[in-house]
């Protein structure tokens, strides 16, 4: 039930708002040297800045402020002229300094938004707003293993000091569905950037979500619930169901107790994929006055227009964008140029190649998704690493045009070409595929013709498609033929007897 | 030569001179601590070993003709709150009393790179919280002058070791007063440098936007010359100054002509020793006949400058001291014994937590912490989350802030007028030890004269300008606009040509 | 200005100190005596100052996104109370993140 507008089945509105989390996409930690590798050993990257030992102190890494402003031009944020770092107070082993060096009162962006639209229309066009995006460190891994038995947590502080990007919209969502989408659109836009690989299996993209309902009351007022905070879903499926989830629950619970927004402070729940269900956290009161307070070891960072145009300058085209200029500049439609962005920036790359040597962009639009994004997703392995390359597809392409031989007889080449590694023209070669001399059309229709008397009475009746039946033989007795001249010349010569 | 009676200039010059050895300065000195601080307690740990392996290895440079550094074989004293790799570090307190840091501090690398031979690590008041280091986990440090009295705080040790003459110089910080007081208090020289002047990376921070590591030692001169070895940009502390450091030991003869010193008549109140007031007088005399002169300047919001310093500097050390909690480093409770919390702390199920704790995590934070912090510590870290806290923030730590703005708007105006301020550093000469340990408040007054120059992070430094009848030193301040370190020692410099009050020692150590 | 019993327990919670009975009663006398003190910058009328964090005007400090070395674990654990040579150990974590 992902309805935006309430229905007699569903007589609320969901409200949706995300906080998401990713991981920058630099070599060192945002305070200090130390790797940021996924998968290395338990605490073999770190110093004493991300361990927090006494004396330690921590330096800004440039390219992960220039990477978060990357983040929130492209998310239309205004970037500030000063922005400052802030203490966050509270107490975790994952936390060796008792406080996460974050932003408070003065983030580094705000007032941006991303829309996010269905080209299947499952969904109205969604403009969601930022309300901000501000950079941070992460904090590191604890673990509890309860089948060890023991009473204690292992502390993994690699993690701690990873530079990260809060990212936090308005409650714009309106459905799960949109929800989902929105955070696909995010990643998307996120990795073309080069910001984040937003890889939620890794812990790059973490998504929290504030979920609540408006319900139209017959006298006119609008109910609201209590907003709950949903954590712990591990990937952008979750979020959808999670979200489905919660928001039938808090249907039902309206219509047992009508408790509305404000009475109650903000309730955490975490879901629980395996059992489909969100439970509720233990409410933590004191752990949330965080005592924020301007970072001491830390200096403001000022940022002038000129700097922040040359960063935008050096982003590229961002997905919204490219679809639109893609589309525009090869002629294609909507839905083509998305399929092709979403796939990234290479694919995109490799199509624009294609489509320069073919000299046409509908040809060469048809050919990536039939055929190379098919059998890419086929193979796995990336756009990069197909081994057609645009130059080899486009010459087959330009010998389809030609005429040498017709599509479907290309994507047999193309699937050779693919298999065996070898050039299209050997490919050809190999194949015996060559055109067909026009007296060898003739003979052979006319061969066709003696021995199909039935289809050409059809045809002599009236029922020209008939003729069809004879391509299939000619392709037998001569694969290179092709059908489209076997087609006309039958016609001709049984319209002539 | 003794090496006991020369000063950190001569020493170093007699050994690059070839005079004196490394070897022969770092058994001296190891000789005076090992018969007198035993009365003193100036020293927490002293590294006879490693200090005479690092003489040997100066000597066999010297002799081999390879280069040796500008400060080879100097003993010199590194305050407990400095991180060094090759020694526990505990900051005087039993949270860290085993804690041995993987690493150097910038200013203890530096030390290093120039050959100082470090003989040990000083005595200090508890996380550099004190004015007269009776907050020492480890004991009291006695003043030289008069061993019933505290030598002043929280560089104490230090300040104690160079006025027995138990190492020529030494290094201490200063957050609000915790070198020039002590210094003043001891009768010899304390640089507290521009905020930035000096890396503070590896020292152990009390209140980040406040601490600065600097010299101690029996004169102007000798804390110019360790100055030009700490004193430098470091990359790896982000407010560390990139400005150029001055060859400060050329810079020091230049007459005093032309220079303006103010003066504030605020600082002349009613707390203030008449004896005090009589030495600091006759130190304006002194640097009149040198060619200074001195006027009268309003420094209008000096009297908020300890409420604001004791507002600003907890709410940082608060935050500074919460990494200290049992988990990765520091003293670990042990489980399931001792304390009982307060019913109403910690709050709700006491299903794994024993003793009113919400889980064994919680308690062993809250036990850590109360067994390894002593209780000026923890009163500070209170105070400061107190104030930090929703609700008060804005009515404390924020208002401290803007006050801090005004403290130093002071400064600004008055160096329009003048080139340095001049004036007391402490109300009194030493107090007796456990004369002020009943009020906290009688303790943080102490710092009534030094913790304004935190507060605008400009430059401090202290001397001796006399002695009280009792014997006992009486110190004077100097300080200077930010990156003024030039002009403070060389005008403390003159004001050491022109008198002896510095060379004087006490009669038990000499 | 007087500080309540019950307000020092609380601020003794979020700093994570353990109070006994006798240190609660010190701790708030002591507190409120303190804090009573610091109230003199009450009265100032900073209604038009900005507050001034860091002392001197230092800005746009960065390091370059080059690797350094890491330490050893060995020496990362070193000063650890418990650890098992590859993680620290601590009492049971549990449930989400302190974060609330």
């Amino acid at each position: 039930m992902n309805a935006a507008k309430p229905t007699p089945d569903a007589p609320y509105t969901t409200i949706i708002g995300l906080e998401v989390h990713v991981q920058l996409q630099t070599k060192t930690k945002l305070f200090c040297g130390c790797s940021t590798k996924f998968g290395a050993e338990p605490n073999t990257q770190v110093c004493p800045t991300c361990l927090g030992l006494p004396g330690s102190l921590p330096v800004m890494n440039r390219h992960a402020f220039e990477l978060a402003m990357k983040a929130a031009l492209a998310l239309d944020c205004r970037i500030a002229p000063f922005t400052k770092w802030d203490r966050k107070n509270y107490f975790y082993p994952d936390l060796p300094k008792g406080y996460q060096i974050s932003q408070f009162d003065l983030p580094f962006s705000s007032d941006g938004h991303l829309e996010v639209v269905d080209p299947k229309g499952a969904f109205v066009p969604r403009t969601v707003g930022i309300v901000r995006v501000h950079l941070e460190e992460d904090a590191g891994k604890s673990m509890h293993d309860e089948a060890a038995g023991t009473a204690d947590s292992r502390i993994d502080l690699n993690r701690a000091g990873t530079p990260l990007c809060e990212i936090v919209t308005q409650p714009d969502l309106r459905s799960p569905q949109e929800a989902r989408a929105w955070l696909n659109e995010l990643k998307l836009l996120l990795v073309y950037l080069g910001v984040s690989d937003c890889n939620m299996q890794e812990g790059s993209l973490r998504v929290d979500a504030n979920v609540n309902l408006h319900i139209p009351l017959p006298d006119g007022r609008v109910a609201k619930t209590p907003i709950v905070e949903i954590k712990n879903m591990n990937s952008f499926r979750s979020v959808e169901r999670a979200l489905v989830y919660e928001a039938a629950r808090q249907w039902g619970e309206w219509q047992e107790t009508k408790a509305e927004l404000g009475r109650t402070p903000k309730q955490t729940r975490g879901w629980d994929d395996p059992a489909g269900i969100t439970r509720a956290q233990r409410h933590k009161e004191e752990s949330s006055d965080y005592r924020y307070f301007p970072e001491p070891d830390l200096v403001p960072v000022t940022v002038t227009e000129q700097q922040v145009a040359i960063v935008r300058a050096g982003m590229g085209e961002p997905p919204p964008v490219l679809r639109k200029s893609l589309a525009d500049r090869w002629k294609i439609p909507a839905y083509d140029a998305d399929v092709l962005v979403n796939q990234g920036r290479e694919l995109v790359d490799y199509f624009e190649d294609l489509a320069t040597r073919v000299g046409e962009g509908k040809v060469a639009s048809n050919w990536m998704q039939q055929d190379v994004l098919r059998t890419l997703n086929e193979r796995g392995g990336t756009i990069g690493e197909f081994p057609v390359r645009p130059e080899a597809l486009a010459d087959l392409i330009g010998r389809v045009a030609q005429g040498d031989f017709d599509t479907s007889r290309g994507r047999e080449i193309f699937a050779e070409v693919l298999a065996s590694g070898r050039s299209v023209a050997d490919v050809v070669a190999s194949l015996g595929i060559a055109a067909v001399g026009e007296d060898d059309l003739v003979a052979l229709c006319r061969q066709l013709i003696e021995e199909n008397p039935k289809i050409v009475a059809d045809v002599k009746g009236g029922k020209e498609q008939a003729a069809a039946g004879l391509i299939g033989q000619a392709k037998k007795k001569n694969p290179n033929v092709n059908p489209g001249k076997v087609r006309q010349l039958c016609l001709d010569l049984i319209r002539g007897l | 030569m003794q090496p006991a009676e020369l000063s950190a200039v001569e020493l170093v010059t007699a050994v690059r001179q070839g005079d004196l050895t490394a070897t022969q300065c770092t058994e001296a000195f190891l000789g005076r601590i090992e018969r007198h601080d035993g009365q003193i307690n100036a020293f927490l740990r002293i590294d006879r070993e490693g200090a005479l392996r690092r003489a040997a290895d100066i000597d066999e440079r010297r002799r081999a003709g390879r280069p040796i550094g500008p400060l080879a074989g100097l003993p010199v004293a590194v305050k407990d709150v400095l991180c060094t790799a090759d020694l526990p570090t505990t900051c005087a307190s039993r949270m860290l009393e085993n804690f041995r840091p993987p690493y150097d501090a910038d200013v203890v690398r530096r030390l290093r790179e120039a050959d100082a031979v470090i003989v040990g690590k000083t005595n200090m008041d508890e996380f550099a919280m004190g004015g007269s280091n009776e907050n020492s986990a480890f004991g009291p440090v006695r003043n030289p002058w008069d061993l019933s009295r505290a030598p002043g705080g929280s560089s104490g040790g230090s300040a104690a070791c160079v006025a027995a003459d138990l190492a020529p110089a030494a290094i201490g910080s200063d957050t609000g007063g915790s070198i020039r007081q002590p210094a003043g208090l001891c009768g010899i020289t304390g640089l507290k440098p521009t905020y930035g002047r000096v890396s503070r990376r590896g020292l152990i921070a009390f209140a980040s936007s406040l601490d600065q590591v600097g010299p101690m030692a029996r004169s102007a001169a000798d804390c110019a010359l360790l100055m030009e070895t700490i004193a430098g940009h470091d990359p790896g502390d982000s407010t560390s100054l990139t400005a150029a450091v001055p060859r400060y030991t050329d810079l020091l003869e230049q007459p005093l002509s032309g220079v303006r010193i103010g003066r504030v008549p605020e600082h002349y109140a009613e707390g203030l020793d008449p004896e005090v007031a009589k030495g600091v007088d006759e130190a304006f005399a002194v640097f009149k006949a040198a060619g200074a002169t001195v006027h009268d300047i309003r420094m209008p919001h000096a009297k908020y400058g300890v409420p604001t310093y004791y507002l600003i500097a907890p709410c940082e050390a608060s935050s500074n001291l919460a990494r200290y909690d049992g988990a990765h480093y520091g003293h670990r409770a042990e489980p399931g014994r001792g304390h009982r919390a307060e019913p109403g702390q910690g709050h709700g199920s006491t299903e794994r937590g024993g003793a009113g704790f919400e889980s064994p995590l919680v308690e062993m934070y809250c036990r850590s912490r109360a067994e390894g912090f002593g209780p000026e510590v923890k009163r500070r870290i209170m105070l400061g989350t107190y104030a930090l806290s929703a609700g008060y923030y804005d009515a404390y730590y924020a208002k401290a802030l803007k006050v801090r703005r005004l403290i130093r708007q002071d400064y600004l105006d008055a160096f329009q007028e003048v080139d340095l301020i001049g004036g007391p550093v402490s109300a009194t000469p030493a107090f007796k030890l456990g004369e002020k340990t009943g009020d906290p408040l009688a303790m943080y007054l102490v710092d009534l004269y030094t913790v304004a120059t935190n507060l605008a992070g400009v430059g401090g430094i202290s001397f001796p300008c006399g002695f009280t009848k009792a014997g006992l030193p009486i110190g004077f301040q100097l300080q200077s606009p930010a990156l003024g370190e030039t002009l403070l020692l060389r005008a403390s410099d003159r004001f050491q040509r022109l008198t002896d009050w510095h060379q004087r020692r006490p009669k038990t150590f000499r | 200005m007087t500080l309540s019993r019950q307000e020092v327990a609380k601020v003794g919670t979020l700093a994570r100190l353990a109070l006994s009975d006798s240190d609660l009663d010190t701790m708030t006398s002591e507190l409120s005596k303190i804090v009573g003190f610091v109230s003199l910058l009450e009265e100032l009328d900073t209604a038009n100052v900005e507050p001034l964090a860091h002392p001197l005007d230092t800005q746009n400090v960065f390091r370059d996104d080059v690797p350094a070395a890491s330490l050893p674990t060995a020496a990362a654990l070193q000063s650890a109370p418990r650890h098992d040579d590859r993680y620290f150990l601590v009492p049971a974590v549990l449930g989400e993140s302190g974060a609330a």
